[in-house]
């Protein structure tokens, strides 16, 4: 079902406490759905806003909430039975090709909308998974695809950056001359998908990242959203390296609440994803 | 293209993108004109930074949405960035101010106007803030009083935006006239209406109440725009519920100069006003109509190719 304008008051059938920092609430719903799409979350009294769906099935689907700020605990406080509203799902989606030389890079919650997307990808691909620390690692036990892990600090995995690796594997493709990546998928802070556009352009492979925004209506009329010409929440949230580079604002500046454009380091101190 | 003047500017058609929708910046304008668009318009600029409220502020209802942004802004002087990238455009554009006292008005239009918009839009007429706005536009005193303050100020047409709240709309358009307005854009969203969750027993907006805009409140908006073309002479911006081209010619026959779209960029999509305008020209192509036939059409007696004997308008 498309819920897109009024929400839908939906109760919490099942919650899994992953970590301290992540809380995953699931709905008995049926949703349409693209992996990368969102949908607004509502508490009635406090506030709404866009979460991706990080688990989808024709009867089910779940949100994965990292606990930071003020509705984002109040989110994941939520036991089964308590009501939320949801509108959605709103956004485009990745566009999926199933090959075995594909990339996935996930940083921090920017595990959330690809999880759901990896299940659907060829099970040969290359998937690189980083955090701050172990306990940022989402979903460490979800997928049967070979995963390299990577921590800022080393407390799991590979100490280092999850660009290391993805750069490493480039290169050892290209000395091999084993086939190089058809696409790289990519979810995280904006940093780091820049980092990840950056590397792929320079290897001539395609990258599809999905952009955060402040959002509001979550379809294409507020404005609240916009990253230089593009709306985020109804062009994107996700886009590939064309249209990538032709959006300056892309990792250089956000709008605040107030429509405000910031430089993007202060915009995501107060941001995931 | 048309190639209008209006206000001594050229225009490329006669669509004019409403305040609000999509204008946080000039790349997302430029798209907008892009894609036909004749106008376009800055989301209100006021006189601080304001975060606006809390979500939900905009919500679809099907046949039109509810909204309650609550006038979010950076402030007049926190927007040095997209004044410049303005500066370097060739499209016009309509800069819509705010502003909670005749004196807020007129510091946010003065600086304005120095940033060289090709027009000023005053919102006197937004129902979603506690404070601002909307008492301007239902009070004729003070409607005459923002208007003819902040005409004083600028170097460039005024606009003045009004509310369908007002109970007589024609004599505050005619205050504005007389204020020194150039044009009246009308209407702001109607209402303010509400939409409560049943199960969550709550009102959905965080404000609680919103305008209504979109399909819904077009007759609104037909019937103020055809009440201000009746006691002004100036031209209109006929805007509200417009989605289609017989809509805009339903507004130009009510005595709108110009067409204003908004809540259409949901319903049909950035390319709306490419889609509307040629469903416009081939309208009157099929009618042997121009649009200069048109407009104001209603307000003759008997409809018909021979009879859309225009009122005397000032040139627009
Ligand atoms: C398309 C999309 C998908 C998303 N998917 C997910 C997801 O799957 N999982 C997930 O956890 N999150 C997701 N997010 C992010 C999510 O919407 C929230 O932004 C996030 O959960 C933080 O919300 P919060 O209210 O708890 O934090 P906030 O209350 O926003 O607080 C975070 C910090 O920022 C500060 N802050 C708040 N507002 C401002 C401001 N205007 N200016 C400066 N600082 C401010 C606060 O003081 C606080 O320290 C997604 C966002 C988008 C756009
Ligand atoms: C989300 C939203 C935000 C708006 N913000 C403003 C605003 O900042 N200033 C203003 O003058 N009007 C604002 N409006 C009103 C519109 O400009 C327009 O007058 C109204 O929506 C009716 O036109 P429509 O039916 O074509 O949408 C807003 C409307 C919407 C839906
Ligand atoms: S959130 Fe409103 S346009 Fe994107």
């Amino acid at each position: 079902m498309i819920v897109d304008q009024k929400p839908v008051m939906l109760t919490v059938a099942e919650k899994t406490v992953h970590t301290a920092v992540y809380t995953t609430l699931f709905f008995d719903f049926a949703i349409d759905f693209r992996p990368g799409q969102f949908v607004m979350v509502w508490l009635p009294g406090i506030d709404e806003k866009p979460y991706s769906l990080s688990y989808h099935s024709p009867t089910r689907f779940g949100i994965t909430i990292e606990a930071k700020g003020l509705f984002s605990r109040r989110a994941a406080d939520l036991s089964p039975g308590d009501f939320v509203g949801i509108r959605g799902p709103f956004g485009n989606g990745f566009d999926i090709i199933s090959s075995p030389h594909t990339a996935v890079v996930a940083g921090g919650c920017g595990m959330a909308p690809l999880a759901p997307l990896v299940e659907r990808l060829h099970p040969d691909l290359f998937f690189v998974h980083g955090a701050r620390t172990r306990e940022f690692i989402l979903f460490p036990d979800r997928f049967a695809a070979n995963r390299h892990i990577t921590t800022d600090d080393g407390s799991l995995g590979h100490k280092g950056m999850v660009t290391d690796l993805l750069a490493a594997e480039i290169r050892r493709r290209a000395d091999q001359g084993a086939p190089p990546f058809d696409r790289v998928y990519a979810c995280g802070p904006e940093v780091m998908m820049h980092a990840v556009f950056t590397l792929c352009d320079a290897h001539g492979i395609p990258c599809q990242v999905s952009l955060e925004r402040y959002m509001r209506c979550g379809f294409g009329v507020c404005g609240a959203c916009v990253c230089s010409d593009q709306v985020v929440c109804k062009d994107g949230p996700v886009f590939d390296s064309k249209q990538l580079k032709k959006m300056p604002d892309f990792n250089r500046t956000a709008l605040l609440k107030s429509g405000h454009a910031v430089p993007l380091s202060e915009y995501v101190s107060w941001r995931c994803l | 293209m048309d190639n209008i003047t209006f206000l001594g500017k050229q225009l490329k058609n006669p669509l004019v993108l409403a305040s609000g929708i999509l204008g946080n910046n000039a790349k997302i304008l430029e798209r907008v004109h892009k894609a036909g668009c004749g106008l376009v318009t800055l989301k209100s600029i006021g006189p601080a930074p304001r975060d606006g409220h809390r979500n939900p502020t905009v919500i679809d209802l099907g046949g039109g949405m509810i909204n309650a942004v609550g006038l979010p802004t950076p402030g007049y002087d926190h927007m040095d960035a997209e004044w410049q990238a303005l500066a370097d455009r060739d499209f016009p554009v309509n800069a819509s101010i705010y502003g909670g006292s005749v004196a807020e008005f007129v510091k946010v239009a003065q600086f304005v106007s120095d940033q060289g918009p090709d027009f000023i839009e005053i919102n006197i007429s937004c129902p979603n803030s506690d404070h601002h706005g909307m008492l301007f536009g239902v009070d004729e005193k003070a409607a005459f009083a923002v208007t003819n303050a902040v005409k004083k100020v600028i170097s460039v047409p005024l606009i003045a935006k009004l509310t369908p709240a007002a109970p007589d709309i024609g004599k505050i358009a005619k205050v504005c006239e007389d204020a020194g307005a150039d044009a009246i854009c009308a209407i702001n969203t109607a209402g303010p209406g509400m939409v409560i969750d049943i199960e969550a027993r709550t009102p959905v907006l965080a404000f609680k109440k919103g305008g209504l805009s979109g399909p819904m409140i077009k007759p609104v908006a037909v019937r103020c725009v055809y009440d201000i073309y009746r006691a002004v002479s100036i031209p209109i911006i006929g805007l509200g519920g417009v989605t289609t081209g017989e809509d805009a010619v339903e507004m130009f026959m009510a005595g709108a100069t110009l067409v204003g779209m908004g809540s259409a960029v949901r319903y049909r999509g950035i390319h709306v006003f490419d889609l509307v305008y040629r469903e416009l020209t081939d309208w009157l192509a099929a009618h042997h109509f121009t649009r200069d036939d048109i407009i104001g059409a209603a307000h003759n007696p008997i409809a018909g190719p021979d009879s859309t004997a225009k009122k005397s308008r000032k040139t627009p």
